[in-house]
């Protein structure tokens, strides 16, 4: 499937083939430079509903490598959504001024829902304006799992054969739903350790038992720390918990240190979509195992060759 | 034919009906369930067997509902809880047509997600669910990606 004007709703649309191509863009970008004249005379909205630092700035710092203009809001102080606005009529009239959409919401299915109206607008006669998620409540967040992916083989210079290790809030971090969802494309081992009831959503587990994917589930770091390629942290989310009390019955129960590092390969990275509260210690940024700075830096590649295939017709 | 649907003959442990439908071969414990998903529990006279012996199944529930004829919409909801179901059209007390149910492959507008935190449950927004397993049946929304087995979907109003 071609890339032009195509919607980034779901990692699941995406085969390996696909994710394969854009990491090779990315590649190229990396090593070869950006071409600031590819996307020149565009325009990028960013309609992010909910705090964001790193996917906000590393999508208007790709759109700026690339030449093109950005129109943005972030968080929804001082626009029509503070007047009760419906998601529909704010896609609807941006979709007028942009070329591409890329929306942060804290509602599960927005975007695929505003790639649906910007779906219907071209049915009517207007220009396709592709719609790409930068994370949808509790759902997914597929731009953040391409760069994860891109990360894991930059670092271990493979996927395919790893054991990956995901560690805290697995049942409402949309990165691991994501990133859960594209490892079932490859062959690895998933570790998956949480609170009970903090543990990946069934239906995912599932997911990856019908691909084969080995699977298991835990409750502590120290059972997976030493066979583990990749240790992928998250952070237990406090504006996710339906109730405050739940919050705080699981709030640091997952910390690395140098210490929890110790019996772990020299090779294993530690990964972060970050922001961290308090799950790594700050003591841990400087081990040569740590990698989730490089793993924020890779955000502009590959968010850079999204917007250069879905807008610049580049393969 | 002749014979009327829902095994009335033998025993008539439920009435026949002159003018209507028969829904016959749900799964034990299913059929209140069902009428009222079709609402069929608002004024329409209204038979239910719970129960009842199948010589196909074991047990069986059945429905049967007088002056009322269902769409294919409606056929293919009840194909959700009961795939098994058939449908009988009946006119002055004859069995006039027979039909398999099937299960939809979206089911758009009428069923609600069971994920609070859906769009569709925030914003208006139509839903529409997409059949992503036929045994058992499982469904999910085509926005959030929530996925119910079937008998646990929730209808609208």
């Amino acid at each position: 499937m071609g890339f032009m004007n195509r919607d980034i709703v779901s990692i699941r649309d995406f085969s390996r083939e696909d994710l394969d191509s854009i990491f090779g863009v990315a590649r190229r970008m990396e090593k070869e430079g950006y071409d600031r004249g590819l996307l020149k005379g565009k325009r990028i909205s960013l309609l992010f509903y909910e705090p964001s630092t790193r996917t906000r700035l590393s999508f208007q710092a790709a759109a700026q490598s690339l030449g093109a203009d950005t129109v943005w809001f972030a968080g929804v102080e001082g626009t029509s959504v503070m007047k009760g606005e419906t998601l529909k009529d704010t896609i609807e009239t941006v979709a007028n001024y942009a070329d591409a959409i890329v929306i942060r919401h804290p509602y599960d299915g927005a975007a695929r829902w505003a790639a649906d109206i910007t779906s219907r607008r071209a049915a009517r006669g207007e220009k396709k304006v592709p719609v790409i998620n930068g994370g949808d409540g509790r759902n997914e967040h597929p731009t953040q799992t391409m760069l994860d992916l891109y990360t894991i083989a930059q670092s271990q210079g493979r996927i395919d054969g790893l054991t990956i290790a995901m560690v805290g809030d697995l049942k409402y971090g949309r990165t691991v739903h994501s990133l859960a969802y594209a490892l079932g494309l490859y062959s690895c081992r998933i570790r998956l350790v949480a609170p009970e009831q903090l543990q990946m959503p069934h239906h995912i587990i599932s997911y990856l038992a019908s691909r084969g994917v080995e699977c298991t589930l835990h409750t502590s770091i120290e059972e997976v720390i030493g066979e583990a390629d990749i240790l992928y942290m998250t952070r237990i989310q406090r504006e996710r918990f339906p109730d405050e009390n739940e919050y705080n019955k699981v709030r640091g129960v997952y910390r690395v240190t140098r210490k929890t590092l110790q019996p772990a390969k020299p090779t294993m990275r530690v990964m972060h979509p970050l922001p961290r509260v308090d799950e790594i210690s700050v003591d841990v940024d400087d081990d040569s195992r740590s990698y989730y700075f490089k793993q924020a830096g890779n955000g502009v590649p590959i968010r850079a060759a999204l917007l250069a295939m879905v807008l610049g017709g580049i393969s | 034919m002749n014979a009327q649907a829902g095994g009335a003959k033998k025993g008539m442990i439920v009435s026949p009906i002159e003018n209507g439908t028969v829904i016959d071969h749900l799964p034990p414990g299913k059929a209140v369930r069902i009428a009222q998903m079709l609402g069929l529990t608002e004024g329409a006279v209204v038979i239910i067997g719970q129960n009842l012996k199948s010589t196909k199944y074991g047990r069986k529930d059945l429905i049967k509902v007088e002056n009322r004829f269902l769409t294919d919409e409606e056929c293919s909801r009840i194909a959700l809880f009961a795939p098994n179901a058939t449908v009988n059209i009946i006119r002055n007390s004859e069995l006039v047509e027979k039909r398999k149910v099937t299960i939809p492959d979206v089911v758009e507008g009428i069923a609600v997600c069971s994920n609070a935190n859906c769009i569709t449950n925030k914003e208006p927004v139509p839903t529409r669910m997409v059949t992503v397993s036929r045994s058992p049946v499982t469904i999910a929304c085509h926005y959030c990606g929530y996925e119910v087995k079937a008998e646990d979907l929730r209808f609208r109003g």
